[in-house]
């Protein structure tokens, strides 16, 4: 028994910054005076708090300890572990309230939260499958083998209300159906960790923290829809994920949770780690087969649909991480209890990677039907630097943007296809005033002009045009006839498409034309971008009377555009001037700004 | 995204290749091995140049147009070498708001290469990536292994200057 319990977060951002130096340095520390066998370090996957890495938590108390350096440590164990002092100065501030020490369910960013999906991340240690055990895991995989027919899971399931957490949320139960309906003699389960999204990270959060339970619902799946083979396909961009699935997936081999006869049932069942190679389509479900067998990784005409003919020609079932991250619950838990969260249509919670212009960011599940503002002005935290919120992205390139008219939407599917954005896999991505919508949407189809797979017209060359349309407004060339044909070739480009990808990929441009036309009228007609960003169309100047005549601007540019006598206001030739903006940054009086 | 063949001439080594013909030997039964041996290949070599693919497509019995497909399709694999020190500046979106792009534009201008490039010296290669999930961090890049966070264009001198910039 050890009477304290260090946890140290071991998810990517963390390790980012350097949580495994604290690692070392707690064990060597540790071992110094003499603790080692009171006081175990453990490596859990993600908290959520990512903002404030690399976060420790010590228990008993539940110090919630954040932006820890290796040089803290000692200080830590001398002063907490020891003498059983809080370090105050090392706690998250918000978990410090008059000299009281709250705990940290009780902060704003956790108060709201509903751990479903990440219920262990964080908690357990990931690379020793005892504790996932301990935690009641692969118990639902014993209750579906042993009490209950693959008839009653996918009628569990379904009842659950539970839709695909991969973004277009399609009813699991339903998908599972008909799977099972499809007769075969060799079925496979695929587990899509495929992530593609910029800014989205939950699907890799569950992975750090939790593998095994993707591991159990993939065996459940395969009971389900009688399949005795199961592939994970994961980003090779992840690389601690893709290790502690290795050893999930060897652990759960040894102790007989995978491969043949499990529990004494007679059922077989294993898993194929394969890794992808950085094409976003592959997180198509088609092209992510099709990747598996070792092609390039195009999508294929539906039909004939996965459930008939998937991967290698066979039967197949492909969820999405997180929607497995669900299934060992609902099956312990009831589907009651899982449909009792959410709302009508949307059931159970959905995590969400928060990200961009906002305090807190990191990893967030909260319930479906909370709304944009709980989630960014209450878990987030806000905006930073006193900025004011213009708009949240959801669902990466396939999604929209949500402007703050609409802050007090409850987040659910059907939801936010009405106000044109999606679901999709969880990135929320928060942007404030200093952001341009139509340098966001340009962004968006330059990386989807990049990963479009060049099979189908409508989506390579539609997207290729579309960029070169809003490259046009960006550079104030682009006339108001030029939006109206954007916008139609849009909704060319989403009824022809062959696959998701393409079908999705005009929804950044609709949306922001929908809720920010303003912006780019502006762009056109004034050649003015309103935010400033846009290069061509901001001047840089000098204010005469808050130049000083310092010379540090002059000496600065790099292209030689300012001039001036010392002692004596500068001028900018804006012919000469490049807009890199090394003088604002040189300037200690500013005068300089941009228009 | 991948080009043409590169200007630096092949010299894979005897070691390398046997093994390669190992791994293709521990595959080939396997569905769909073609993207685990890529992998692996890319891991020996560092690259795919044409004198790879073919190993691969007589030890597997693919036509070597279908592994060119294959190599140029995902952007994790490249047909040109690298530089000793991999920069790759996160372009995904949490990033990209956060001002990543003046990150790469810098980078790209002080090292006097665009993406994909690598220094005439071999020193340093740049490239863009996507998100890597270190969002919390933003705005990233990485360099081999190590992540730099929260960075602003004042920091890129001191850190090139490391690596010996």
């Amino acid at each position: 028994m050890y009477r304290a319990h260090v946890l140290v977060c071991g998810g990517t951002g963390c390790t980012s910054s350097g949580s495994a130096r604290i690692i070392r340095a707690f064990e060597e520390e540790l071992r110094e005076t003499g603790l080692q066998d009171e006081v175990k370090v453990v490596k859990t996957g993600c908290f959520g708090l990512c903002a404030l890495g690399p976060v420790v938590i010590v228990y008993p108390e539940g110090s919630f300890y954040s932006r820890v350096n290796p040089e803290d440590v000692k200080e830590i164990v001398d002063e907490h572990l020891l003498k059983g002092r809080i370090v105050k100065r090392l706690l998250y501030t918000e978990t410090v309230q008059e000299d009281q020490i709250k705990s940290l369910s009780g902060t704003d960013f956790y108060k709201k939260q509903k751990r479903v999906a990440l219920r262990n991340c964080g908690v357990i240690n990931p690379e020793d499958i005892n504790e996932y055990i301990a935690y009641d895991g692969y118990q639902a995989l014993g209750k579906v083998l042993t009490e209950m027919t693959p008839d009653d899971v996918i009628d569990v399931i379904k009842r659950s209300g539970l839709r695909g957490r991969g973004g277009a949320g399609f009813p699991t139960g339903v998908k599972w159906s008909f799977a099972k309906a499809s007769v075969d003699d060799q079925k496979y389960v695929c587990c899509n960790a495929d992530e593609g999204d910029p800014g989205a990270f939950m699907d890799r959060s569950v992975l750090e923290g939790d593998p095994h339970a993707v591991i159990e619902a993939m065996a459940i799946a395969g009971y389900a829809i009688g399949a005795n083979q199961g592939y994970i396909y994961v980003r090779a961009e992840y690389p601690i994920a893709v290790k502690r699935l290795e050893i999930a997936i060897g652990q759960a081999r040894e102790m007989g949770l995978l491969g043949k006869d499990i529990f004494g049932t007679g059922f077989d069942f294993d898993i194929e780690l394969r890794l992808g190679a950085g094409a976003f389509v592959c997180g198509e479900e088609t092209a992510l087969m099709t990747s598996i067998e070792g092609h390039r990784g195009e999508p294929r005409p539906r039909p004939p649909f996965p459930a008939v003919k998937g991967l290698f020609q066979k039967p197949s079932v492909l969820n999405n991480v997180e929607t497995y991250a669900n299934i060992p619950q609902i099956i312990l838990k009831g589907p009651e209890w899982f449909a009792s969260m959410g709302t009508e249509k949307s059931k159970g919670t959905k995590v969400f990677a928060l990200g961009g212009k906002i305090h807190n960011t990191g990893l967030v599940e909260v319930p479906m039907g909370t709304t944009l503002r709980e989630i960014i002005e209450e878990i987030g935290g806000g905006i930073p630097n006193g900025k004011k919120f213009k708009a949240a992205q959801t669902g990466g390139p396939s999604g929209g943007c949500i402007p703050a008219s609409l802050i007090d939407t409850e987040i659910d599917y059907d939801n936010l296809i009405a106000i044109g954005s999606m679901m999709g896999s969880g990135g929320l991505i928060v942007m404030d005033e200093d952001n341009c919508m139509v340098d966001i949407a340009k962004f968006f189809l330059e990386f989807t002009v990049d990963e479009s797979c060049g099979k189908c017209t409508p989506c390579r060359v539609g997207t290729k045009r579309l960029y070169e349309m809003l490259d046009k407004v960006t550079k104030g060339e682009a006339t108001l006839e030029d939006l109206d044909k954007m916008e139609k070739l849009c909704y060319y480009i989403k009824d022809n498409a062959l696959c998701g990808l393409g079908q999705t990929a005009p929804n950044p441009v609709l949306s922001t034309l929908r809720y920010f036309r303003d912006e780019y009228i502006a762009h056109v007609t004034e050649k003015r971008c309103p935010a400033g960003v846009c290069k061509k169309l901001i001047n840089y100047s000098i204010i005469a009377d808050k130049c000083k005549g310092c010379t540090l601007c002059a000496r600065n540019c790099p292209v030689g555009a300012i001039s001036g006598t010392v002692r004596m206001p500068h001028t900018i030739d804006t012919a000469k001037c490049v807009k890199c903006g090394a003088c604002v940054e040189k300037c200690k009086f500013g005068a300089i700004v941009k228009k | 995204m991948a080009n043409t063949k590169t200007a630096v001439p092949f010299s894979g080594t005897k070691e390398q290749e046997a093994r390669l013909l190992k791994l293709i030997e521990e595959h080939k039964d396997q569905k769909g091995a073609l993207m685990p041996v890529l992998q692996g290949a890319q891991e020996i070599y560092g690259y795919l140049p044409i004198e790879v693919q073919e190993i691969v497509s007589k030890g597997l019995g693919i036509p070597l147009e279908e592994i060119y497909g294959v190599a140029t399709f995902y952007s994790q694999f490249t047909l040109n070498p690298k530089g000793q020190y991999k920069i790759s500046v996160c372009l995904g979106t949490a990033c990209y708001v956060k001002g990543s792009g003046d990150i790469f534009n810098k980078l790209s201008e002080k090292l006097g290469i665009k993406s994909g490039g690598c220094t005439p010296d071999g020193k340093f290669s740049l490239d863009a990536c996507r998100c890597i999930g270190a969002c919390g961090l933003a705005p990233v890049m990485t360099i081999n292994d190590e992540v730099y966070g929260r960075l602003t264009v004042d920091d890129l001198d001191d850190i090139l200057s490391k690596y010996g910039a």
